[in-house]
This record gives C-alpha cells, structure tokens and sequence, in this order.
C-alpha cells in the first residue's frame, strides 16, 4: 500500500530530518569511523595517545552524557563531574570486588551506578526549574567529591588519595599499552554514542525535547513529563559515569576524586554550550575546541615566543586567546559549533 | 438544554489564585456528548482559569480550586494528572499554542501518540489521519515547528492533541494573533471534527461572533462569572453580547 510506504519512510525523515544529505553523512561517518579504528592506530604515537585522542574522546564522552540531560530534556545539571566519580569508584570496586566480572561488564556496571546516583540528584527537577535546578545538582558534586574522599571504603582504604587503578585485562588481551587504552576508549565512546543516538531519535528522546521546549504543552497532551526528566538523568549520569571510568582507567591510570571537581563539570558544561546544545556532534565538537585548542595555542606560543616571554606569561596569554577564541565563536554562532559547521555544509539554507 | 447524557460537568467551581485573587465564583457548565460550546466573554473573564481547573493545570499558577466540583461521565477529576485526563479522552490546546519549537512538525505531532503506545503502523495512520484534517502539516512535516507560522503552530498544536484521540477537545483562544481567514479554516476544521468524528469540544474565545458561527451552546463569563448560556442564536439575538465587551453588563468587580 504506497500511502502507508510513504508514511513510514516519512518516520524516518522525520527521525532524521537531513533525508537528502543522508547518504553524504554516513560516508562521512563511515569515513570518520575507518581513520579513528585504522588509520590513527597505524600512525599514532603515544604521545599522541596520551595527550590528545584519549582525553579528548573522554571528555567527549562525559559531553554527551551531559548533553542528553541539559542540551536534550533542558535539566540543567553542574554535577557532570560528581556522576564521573561516581562511575570510575563504582567501576574500581567492581573491579577489585567482583574479578571475574569482564572489564566491559564493570565498566557498564559503573555507568549503571552512576545513572541511579544521576536518578537521585534528578529528583528535585520535579520542583525546580530552569537554572534553580543548578543549585542541587551543585550540591551533589560537592557532597559527592567530599564522601569520596572521606569514606575509606571506596577506595579501598588505601593510605593516598589517589588510588592506581587496577590492570585493564580484556580476554586475555593487556590494555595497558597507549594503543590498547585507546582502543578501548574508542570502542566504548563508539558504542555508547551509538546507544545515544537510537535513544534521541526514539519516542524517549521526542518526550526528552518536548519537555524541554514546553513542559505545560508536553503535559497537556500526555508526555510523562517526571518519567522524562527522571530518565534524561539517569542516562546523562550512566554516559558521564562510564566516561569517568574511562578517564581514570584509560588516562589517568589513578582513581581520585579531585580529578572528578567542579572544574570538571564546568569543562562538561562548556563543552556543549561551544559545540552545541541538542547535538551529539557537537558535544565532540566542543570537546575537540576544549581539549585540543589549549594543546595547540601551547605548541604555537612556544615556537612563535618560546624565546621572548617565560613559560609563565605564554600559559596566562594563552588563557587570553583561548578566552577571546570562545567569545568569538559565540558570537558567530550561538547555537554552538556544530550550528556553525551545519551552515558551512548547506550554504543554500 | 444538553442534548445528550451530561458528559462533562462543572459545578459551581471557585478557583484562586495565590490564596487571594478570586477568579472563578460559582462557574457552572456542561458539555454532552457531541457537542461545542464555547466560553466566551472579555480579556480576565476566567475562560483560561476554568480550561486549565478542568485539565487540572491551575497548580502550575500557584492557583487552586477552592469548591466545586468537575466531573466526566460522573467520575470526580479534580484530582487526576494531565496525563491520566488525556487517557480518558479529554485534551486541551493551550492558549499561545506552545508547540516544541526544535522538533519538527511530525514529531511534534509524534509526541501526541505517546499515551496510547501505538505500534509502528498504528502510529503511521494517525499521523496520515491528521495530515488529512491538516494538509498543510503534511507539506511542511520535515521543517522546524518553531519556524513555522502562527496558523500552523495552531494546526501543529491542535494536530498533536488529536494525535491523543480525545473524545473531548479543549481548546484556549485558538484565534490569538491568527489573521480572520486563518482562523475560519481553523473552526472549519474543528467544526467538521465534531460533526463527522464526534469530537466534543469546549472552546474559550474572545472574538464571541466568530465562534458563535460554530458552537451549538454557549456561556458567558464576566470577572469568574457566569453571567449568560444558551444557545448561539438566541445568545447572538438577545444583543447582550455587545454590553458585555463595551463594558455595562453585570457589576464589574476586580480584586
């Protein structure tokens, strides 16, 4: 019956609106994909490794996780940094408590520990609206740090606050190596990304940006406005806490809460404002200007002045053009890099 | 004067705002089956505050309903959240459409088939079942809702609340910032849903004369009063209309 072809391949464009730059998109992806799995691994140093591809993935990842609660279900959240805690100590104990569970299943298993956390500090989003919501979720990230570090138990009473993270064994393989860290920063970042957008393009993710864009109208016709906000938590916490697995397992190689601090979740924060708001691209977008640009403002200013000024006034001028960098993007566009990239693509528009 | 068995009941509802400001005294009404009426009266009448004590939204004011009683099908519903109104068949089109401006029309009009959980081909129909009421929809379904006109938000928003299969529409002031012959095809359309799918329909209007061209009954509100009902000729020929909007008819009280 064509009528009703027609309508569900409309489903689909509806799903994703970009219908006719479909098949350019998914080359790009596919094309994205080949150089992060195949090419990157042939060519990469540690250096490049370690300073660059894991962090930035990460932090992409713990963008996302904020993204689907803020930029999606509109919840404004600071405790991006307090669910990435709570993920790399849920995951550290699963891993020292339970050592016959695979490394993928404690990993998920933190996230799922993180979400219920995430689930809880969503609670007061059934009263509290708007930026208000802040305050609780900053007092999460704050009660949050403090019981980590003052509860013994979670880290297992070691004497130092920063714990070294236990060896990451995957099927016999040792995921020590700078490559083999990568590969699975790269293969949970992938596959949680993937789980994200199924997950925003379903009736979930129409009910998360409905009650973002009108809560009263999301009522009225029925969208279960708590379940949604409630639900944008608890994923948002399970992405943002699998991404501070990650941070601790894969990069840091220690588990600490104090790398887990408000600056964290303002990072989180200024992630997605630059890359986008509603955007799975642009929480990578924004982690790539976040994580990337400072590295590469250091690389320039030391080449170009490395003579001229001392290291400390090249760090403070680099703050100064990073500062300005922000401002400037914006301005330009404020709806995030990932708006900005989207208009360069369809000039017409 | 209803036509059939009483299908929703108002009764002698008072409704405040903030614990001091009275808007609703003594409001009483009935919609039967099949039937539109329309709440008409001035800007403050309480046509909004009654909508929105029926669809039990008067918290989000800090307002409450002091006494009185609402009733569908004889089941009390004061106490019932917006969702659980909408599973029994009752809907209301907000005042200032409110669509979701980021999401694009069809899935605007997605988010109205949540209730139900249609399956997948269920839910293709309904959406083909409001492209026919609203053709226009089917032609803008992939643009942004937020950049379309006001009529279409209105046709978008009235889409997405038929997307519920209500038994019951309640529609706030769908003629707000409409230009007169946007407006027409709206009633058209809202007029031809209640003749030839049964939809009742409560609609709060300022512009009476228009509505009064589609409504079967209708009651008069002035500063949360009823002071008039019956049916639109007779409300059209007794000429109290025109009082009421120049000012003159009934005590006017503010608190």
């Amino acid at each position: 019956m064509p009528p009703a072809l027609a309508t569900l391949s409309g489903l689909g464009a509806g799903r994703r609106p970009a219908l006719p730059a479909l098949p350019a998109r998914t080359a790009g992806l596919a094309l994205l994909l080949a150089v992060a799995f195949v090419a990157i691994p042939l060519t990469a140093t540690d250096y490049w490794y370690n300073a660059i591809l894991i962090p930035f993935l990460i932090m992409a990842l713990a963008g996302l996780g904020l993204n689907l609660t803020m930029g999606y279900a509109g919840q404004a959240s600071l405790g991006t940094g307090a669910f990435m805690a709570v993920g790399a100590y849920a995951t550290y104990n699963l891993l020292l408590r339970l050592p016959e569970l695979p490394l993928p299943v404690s990993l998920a298993g933190g996230g799922l520990i993180a979400g219920a956390v995430g689930l809880v500090v969503g609670l007061p989003s059934l009263r509290i609206k708007g930026f208000y919501l802040i305050a609780p979720t900053l007092a999460a990230q704050f009660l949050i740090e403090w019981i980590f570090n003052q509860v013994g138990w979670f880290s297992n009473y070691a004497t130092s606050s920063a714990i070294s993270a236990p060896r990451l064994v995957f099927l016999g393989h040792d995921l020590s190596s700078p490559a083999g860290r990568y590969a699975l920063t790269l293969t949970s970042v992938t596959v949680v990304t993937v789980v994200a957008w199924r997950l925003v393009g379903s009736q979930t993710g129409r009910n998360w940006r409905a009650v973002r864009d009108g809560e009263t109208a999301a009522a009225v016709i029925g969208v279960p406005v708590a379940r949604a906000k409630l639900s944008a938590f608890f994923v948002g916490a399970a992405v943002s806490g699998i991404a501070g697995a990650l941070w601790a397992f894969a990069y840091l190689g220690t588990v600490d809460a104090r790398s887990f601090d408000l600056d964290r979740s303002f990072q989180a924060l200024f992630i997605i404002i630059i890359g986008g708001l509603g955007s799975l691209s642009g929480s990578f977008i924004g982690a790539a200007f976040i994580v990337l640009l400072p590295i590469l403002l250091t690389h320039l200013s030391n080449a170009a002045l490395g003579g001229a000024l001392d290291g400390g006034q090249i760090s403070n001028l680099q703050r100064i053009i990073f500062g300005a960098l922000i401002i400037g993007f914006l301005i330009k566009e404020p709806n995030g890099l990932a708006a900005l990239l989207g208009r360069l693509r369809r000039p017409a528009c | 004067m209803s036509t059939g068995a009483a299908f929703l009941d108002v009764e002698s509802v008072e409704a405040v705002y903030g614990a001091s400001i009275l808007a609703l005294r003594d409001v009483s009404l009935s919609v039967a089956q099949g039937e539109i009426v329309a709440l008409i009266g001035p800007n403050g009448a309480g046509k909004t505050t009654t909508l929105r004590a029926i669809s039990n939204l008067l918290g989000a004011q800090r307002g409450t309903l002091r006494r009185g009683a609402i009733r569908w099908r004889g089941e009390a519903i004061q106490r019932l959240d917006p969702a659980d109104l909408v599973a029994r068949g009752i809907v209301q089109v907000l005042e200032g459409r409110h669509v979701f401006g980021q999401l694009t029309v069809e899935e605007n009009l997605l988010t109205g088939g949540y209730l139900r959980r249609p399956s997948r081909r269920q839910l293709a129909e309904d959406l083909e079942r409001i492209y026919a009421w609203f053709p226009r929809l089917k032609q803008r379904r992939g643009a942004k809702a937020g950049l379309t006109s006001g009529g279409e938000q209105q046709m978008v928003a009235i889409g997405r609340a038929l997307m519920t299969r209500p038994t019951l529409l309640l529609l706030d002031e769908p003629s707000m910032g409409l230009a007169p012959i946007i407006v027409a095809e709206i009633f058209e359309i809202v007029a031809r849903l209640n003749r030839e799918e049964g939809v009742s329909v409560l609609v709060a209007e300022q512009s009476a004369n228009l509505v009064l061209d589609y409504a079967h009954r209708a009651v008069v509100l002035e500063s949360g009063r009823v002071v008039a009902s019956g049916s639109s000729a007779e409300l059209a020929a007794s000429g109290q209309l025109g009082a009421l909007y120049l000012g003159g008819a009934g005590d006017e009280t503010r608190h």
